[in-house]
């Protein structure tokens, strides 16, 4: 398997009036061809950041501290590497954004220009990156419309952002994201502003056009059922730092990090009944500025041991694919089970015995 | 037949856009609430359920149809004793917490505004006590009242939020939404506490979500509402496990379920009211069972049945 993206010990802080905030603190991540990668963690977890980097959005205030994004993509059947953390703002725009690496974001109402029409936008991408003159533009924005399941497409090319529904228009920034054949697709939250029956729609959307074209996606959601279904690889991040990561099945039938097991267990399960009260995590996320010493979310954490408090744990290996960042892996550490409801839900799933509406 | 707290009797709530053209968010839609129970309200954006909310607790006034709350009807035009009736027995908890609060007014003068208001407290002690005593309930300490909003993190503000509403002491609750602004670890809290305090004050709630598995956890009964219709009502068993409109169907085939192997293989139902051939207008209300209703035709009933 081809490794098209490596992030490497990536820091990014920003200055405030308040203090310095470390958003993203020495995260390492792999993304391979053809494969989706969910990035998990609450609101200020750093997910967002670490994802902006690689687009090279950054704001005035940032900096990024150390680390390396490493892209490689195949070009005339030559791998070729780029290191996208050296490149200006520019080279960024003309040689990345767009045509290798392309960004859907949470909101389709704002990341749509409503002044411009639905085709125009569709294809002025494709005119500037591609060089693709207007009739040629123009056919291949139909066939994204109907990639992307617009019917009608001739006609939507002419309407307005503000003549679509939300589904819709989130269609229709997907579609403006592929019109460039990227390699690697970034979806920020892509489905958090949808309901329910439409967000379903879109993940099946994203799942078959990545069968089709064979792109890498990296998913950035707090939504562990979305995880569940489009994810190959998961890491969870909290205050910062990958607290754990591995393959979807690491994840969710052997969760090693007590914050993981957290997350796990607040998901409300179809299958109790309403007289069992919600697992909680107790607490709130921390303040970002001024960190306290030890691992920021052992204030939180029913299992913290006394070294918790003192150092950050270091990432330990559990197998070649799935990493954590808790003392309790260290071999000094006491033996620490996950909370038995966890265990025996966990079990249920692997049975499959499980039933669902 | 014993007194529900809210009768909602075809209830009606359009917004005239233009001349021509008006929205009909809520086209004679009826249920009921009984002391104490929740009455869970799903259904995509645009589907009328916040406005349902926002009707009964009288912020729009209703086009057509009844509601009566405590035996007090409260839809048409009410005097100042209905008006002082439903201010003080219903409140609401609204969807952003960020937005809610005024961001000028120390929180214990936005918990106690209420009791101002209606002169409910006869003395400052009084009020200070009642004010205490409900931020105790919801996590907060006494320190804590002479702060401002902008002091407080998300889950924090909700929870205020709720002691606001929850201070009058209320027989219904209308919650709007009141999780879906917060983070994932805070949603399960502010679900707990709700029903924590709803054992201890015995408040009914009208829980108002797109959230399906929330509503679920927290709901004795709950309305399916698609395009200002209520398609489907029923307990929260009803619906769960023996939904019957295609609506009810394809909204619960899109929960995802944090479970890798079976929701990678799943494909949710699809359902497209233009080319369903439903029409929610011609349909009645069929019951399934004694609690469980079911908006649609004779032929479309046996048909989904079948």
């Amino acid at each position: 398997m081809e490794k098209t993206l490596t992030i490497r010990n990536l820091s990014v802080s920003f200055s405030t009036s308040n203090g310095t905030v470390r958003a993203v603190r020495n995260v390492d991540l792999d993304l391979y061809k053809g494969e989706t990668l969910a990035i998990v963690g609450e609101s200020g977890s750093g997910k967002s950041v670490t994802v902006k980097a690689v687009m090279g959005i950054t704001s005035n205030n940032q900096t990024i501290e150390s680390g390396s994004i490493l892209y490689r993509y195949e070009q005339n059947e030559n791998w070729t590497e780029r290191e996208l953390l050296k490149l200006t703002h520019n080279e960024m725009r003309q040689q990345i954004n767009g045509t290798h690496i392309a960004m859907v974001f949470q909101d389709p109402m704002t990341s749509l220009d409503p002044t411009m029409t639905i085709g125009m936008q569709l294809m002025e991408g494709m005119m500037h990156h591609l060089h693709l003159s207007k009739q040629a533009a123009r056919k291949r924005a139909l066939e994204l419309l109907e990639l992307v399941g617009i019917t009608d497409s001739e006609k939507r090319m002419r309407n307005y952002p503000h003549q679509l529904s939300g589904g819709m228009r989130q269609r229709v920034v997907i579609a403006i994201a592929l019109s460039c054949n990227p390699d690697i697709l970034i979806c920020d939250e892509p489905t958090t502003a949808l309901d329910v029956t439409i967000q379903a729609k879109i993940l099946e959307l994203i799942k078959e056009i990545q069968e089709k074209t064979g792109i890498s996606v990296i998913y950035i959601t707090h939504d562990l059922g979305v995880v569940a279904k489009v994810a190959d690889y998961v890491a969870v991040m909290y205050a910062g730092r990958i607290v754990e990561k591995g393959t979807v099945d690491d994840i969710f039938y052997d969760p090693r990090h007590p914050y993981t097991w957290g997350l796990l267990s607040s998901m409300p399960d179809l299958s109790i009944d309403n007289s069992e009260r919600l697992y909680t995590i107790p607490g709130s996320p921390p303040n970002m500025v001024n960190l306290p010493a030890g691992d920021p979310f052992a204030p939180r954490n029913q299992f913290a041991l006394e070294a918790d408090y003192k150092e950050e744990s270091p990432t330990f290996k559990i197998s070649d694919t799935h990493f954590a960042a808790t003392w309790l892996l260290d071999e000094r550490a006491p033996h620490v089970e996950m909370p038995v409801s966890l265990r025996r839900r966990i079990d249920a799933m692997k049975e499959g015995g499980v039933s669902h509406a | 037949m014993p007194e529900h707290l809210l009768v909602v009797d075809g209830l009606k709530q359009y917004f005239q856009v233009s001349k021509k053209f008006t929205v009909k968010a809520v086209d004679g839609v009826s249920f009921y609430i009984d002391d104490g129970e929740t009455y869970g309200l799903v259904g995509e954006s645009g589907s009328g359920k916040s406005t349902i909310g926002r009707s009964i607790i009288r912020l729009y006034t209703p086009t057509a149809g009844k509601v009566t709350f405590e035996g007090v009807e409260i839809s048409g035009n009410m005097g100042a004793n209905e008006t002082r009736h439903l201010r003080t027995r219903m409140q609401m908890i609204f969807q952003d917490p960020m937005a809610c609060l005024n961001p000028r007014k120390k929180v214990s003068d936005i918990i106690a505004q209420g009791l101002d208001v209606h002169h409910l407290c006869k003395s400052r002690e009084e009020r200070q006590e009642k004010v205490y005593r409900i931020m105790e309930k919801i996590g907060l300490d006494r320190e804590q009242a002479n702060r401002y909003p902008h002091q407080f993190s998300g889950g924090q503000r909700q929870r205020i939020g709720i002691a606001r509403a929850l201070v009058m002491e209320p027989k219904l609750v209308i919650a709007d939404e009141p999780i879906s602004a917060l983070d994932v670890s805070i949603q399960a809290q502010v679900v707990n506490l709700m029903k924590d305090l709803q054992k201890e004050l015995g408040a009914a709630y009208l829980f108002i979500a797109h959230d399906l598995s929330m509503v679920k956890y927290i709901s004795d009964r709950i309305g399916v509402l698609h395009l200002g219709h209520l398609v489907e009502t029923g307990t929260t068993k009803d619906i769960f496990e023996d939904p019957i409109h295609p609506y009810t169907k394809s909204l619960l085939s899109a929960i995802p379920i944090a479970d890798p192997h079976v929701e990678k293989k799943r494909v949710a139902i699809a359902y497209d009211y233009a080319t369903s051939g439903i029409d929610y207008t011609k349909g009645t209300y069929h019951e399934i069972s004694g609690t469980h209703q079911v908006l649609c035709t004779d032929d479309e009933l046996a048909y989904w049945q079948s």
